[in-house]
């Protein structure tokens, strides 16, 4: 076929490159519409709280926090366990037992913590999100919302929004917890430090900031996560197989945001001297 | 019937479609305050097309529409939404919220847009699902009952604010007769209780001849209305064998 054509090569390969420059101005276009009807809505809901849906709220926390903190405590504690592995290998070729201490808080706090929660995240409540705004739009749900003269906005994206940016924090905080954790039980057993040595030069070296800067990363994370689920869910098409695009897109857009936000912030962070 | 003849909704030159292909062409027509008003047509020539732009989801591609004499093809985001609030709207699949029960769909537009308390909220709601023969399934989530009843479910949301003006898309498409006729009866009655002007899709001839006062039939070949009128007068005495014959069909049924 025409892959032998030289000429047809090149066409093909401009028009796709078009084809795919459409589709980004296009969720950029869309991205912008959303972020403004979330501010715009967010303003409203912020002076008439009782207009913000409390029990959805409630229900997406439960989802997307107390649902996933046994497997949250589970992988961070894995990771802390793993990265004080692989550290305490280095560490021991020149005696420095101790610092694996170091490298594991660092490296949780800062990091892992929140971008493991990140990607727990992602994979349970921003597919989620996606998924059930668009099987909305199939069932004319959205439409039924409109036609009621409800806004979209505040009654679908406001209440994840707001319970992802209450849950991701919480959740980093007990990924950290546990990540230290797994560090420690390397520590103790693998290295044979004493275990209050391990835990001394843990609070020594991080301080409170550490976690903060963390924290800060998992709110913007969780923000990242609920809005483009449900960019994704809005932008799906009307049908089953239109849910499961939009559903497996919402994933790896996130992820791919999750990872651009966390390099400009560490940058930002390292540029700020923390 | 209502001789005040003062129009509810008018349409003017409409032109509306999707991406792809228009789908109408200068459309004009009025619907008058208390009047049940049919939109006819053939399957996939744009009849919930044409009632999704009268209610002001899509943007038509030329025209005006005016409800309540107040255009929705020029209104902003939030007139729009004011607009929409004052009329009903059912879907043909029933549209209605997978997360809530039945009570909790027909409660939402109450609990948002009345200062009504709790119980009476409750009670309307419970009221309103009885008026479509509901009663006992309240709370009753939307998957767990058939189409038809999600569909009748659907209607009795859409009335839960008792609008003055009311949007079905094939009520009646996929009940059974007798629950049909009922919904026929429902719908009379609404009118001559709370004056309800009531804009219809559907295909059931029973129906568009029990309760319809004037039709539009929709061509889709010449994307125009190829017959407007009094269903029983166009029956007879249409000068399109097609519109006649489209309504004649009643007659082998009813035979
Ligand atoms: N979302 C859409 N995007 C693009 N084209 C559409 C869309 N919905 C409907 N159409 C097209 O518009 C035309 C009219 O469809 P519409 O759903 O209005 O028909 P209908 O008269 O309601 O049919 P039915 O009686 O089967 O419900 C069809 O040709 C269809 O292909
Ligand atoms: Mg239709």
């Amino acid at each position: 076929m025409s892959i032998f054509n030289g000429e047809n090569v090149f066409t093909d390969f401009v028009e796709k490159i078009g084809k795919a420059t459409q589709v980004i101005l296009k969720d950029l276009r869309d991205l912008t519409l959303l972020v403004g009807d979330i501010t715009k809505t967010s303003w409203y809901v912020i002076k008439h709280p009782s207009k913000l849906r409390w029990r959805d709220v409630g229900y997406y926390m439960d989802l997307c926090g107390s649902q996933a903190l046994p497997i949250v405590i589970m992988i961070c504690f894995l990771m802390g366990l793993i990265l004080a592995f692989q550290a305490a290998v280095q560490a021991r070729k020149f005696g420095g037992e101790i610092f694996v201490a170091d490298a594991v808080g660092f490296s949780i706090l800062k990091e892992l913590g929140p971008l493991m929660v990140a990607m727990i995240a992602t994979g349970r409540a921003g597919s989620a999100f996606a998924a059930e705004i668009g099987t909305m739009k199939v069932n004319e749900e959205i439409s039924a919302l409109e036609t009621m003269g409800f806004s979209p906005c505040r009654f679908l994206v406001i209440p994840k929004v707001v319970s992802m940016l209450i849950a991701m924090p919480v959740l980093t905080v007990f990924g950290d917890v546990s990540g230290l954790f797994g560090g420690f039980v390397v520590g103790v057993t693998m290295l044979d430090l004493p275990g209050m040595a391990y835990y001394t030069r843990t609070i020594a070296v991080l301080y409170p900031s550490t976690m903060a800067l963390g924290l800060i990363k998992s709110v913007v994370f969780g923000l990242l996560i609920a809005i483009v689920g449900c960019l994704r869910g809005f932008q799906s098409e009307s049908d089953a197989q239109g849910v499961g695009r939009s559903t497996t897109s919402s994933v790896v857009t996130s992820i791919f945001l999750i990872v651009i936000a966390d390099s400009v912030l560490t940058m930002l962070y390292t540029f700020l001297g923390y | 019937m209502n001789n005040k003849r003062k129009p509810i909704v008018e349409v003017r030159n409409l032109t509306i479609g999707y991406d792809r292909q228009t789908v109408m062409e200068e459309l004009n027509f009025s619907v008058f305050t208390g009047e049940i008003f049919v939109i006819l047509g053939c399957s996939g020539c744009g009849k919930s097309t044409l009632l999704k732009h009268l209610i002001g989801l899509y943007e038509p591609f030329r025209g005006e529409i005016k409800i309540f004499g107040e255009s929705i093809v020029r209104a902003d985001e939030d007139e729009k939404r004011e607009l929409m609030r004052q009329f009903g709207v059912t879907y043909q699949g029933g549209a209605l919220f997978g997360s809530l029960t039945l009570a909790e769909n027909v409660s939402l537009p109450l609990e948002e847009y009345t200062t009504l308390s709790r119980e009476k909220i409750k009670e309307r709601a419970y009221e309103k699902l009885a008026l479509v023969d509901l009663q006992g399934f309240e709370e009753y989530m939307p998957a767990e009952i058939s189409g038809g009843m999600k569909k009748r479910a659907g209607l009795a949301r859409a009335m839960a604010l008792d609008p003055k003006l009311l949007f079905f898309d094939e009520p009646s498409a996929g009940l059974d007769p007798i629950t049909s006729a009922e919904l026929d009866r429902l719908i009379l009655r609404l009118r001559k209780e709370l004056g309800t002007t009531i804009i219809i899709v559907t295909h059931e001839l029973d129906s568009i001849f029990t309760v319809a006062d004037r039709v539009i039939m929709l061509d889709k070949r010449t994307k125009s209305i190829i017959a407007e009128g009094e269903p029983h007068d166009l029956k007879k005495n249409s000068d399109n064998d097609w519109v006649r014959e489209f309504l004649n069909r009643s007659n082998l049924k009813q035979v």
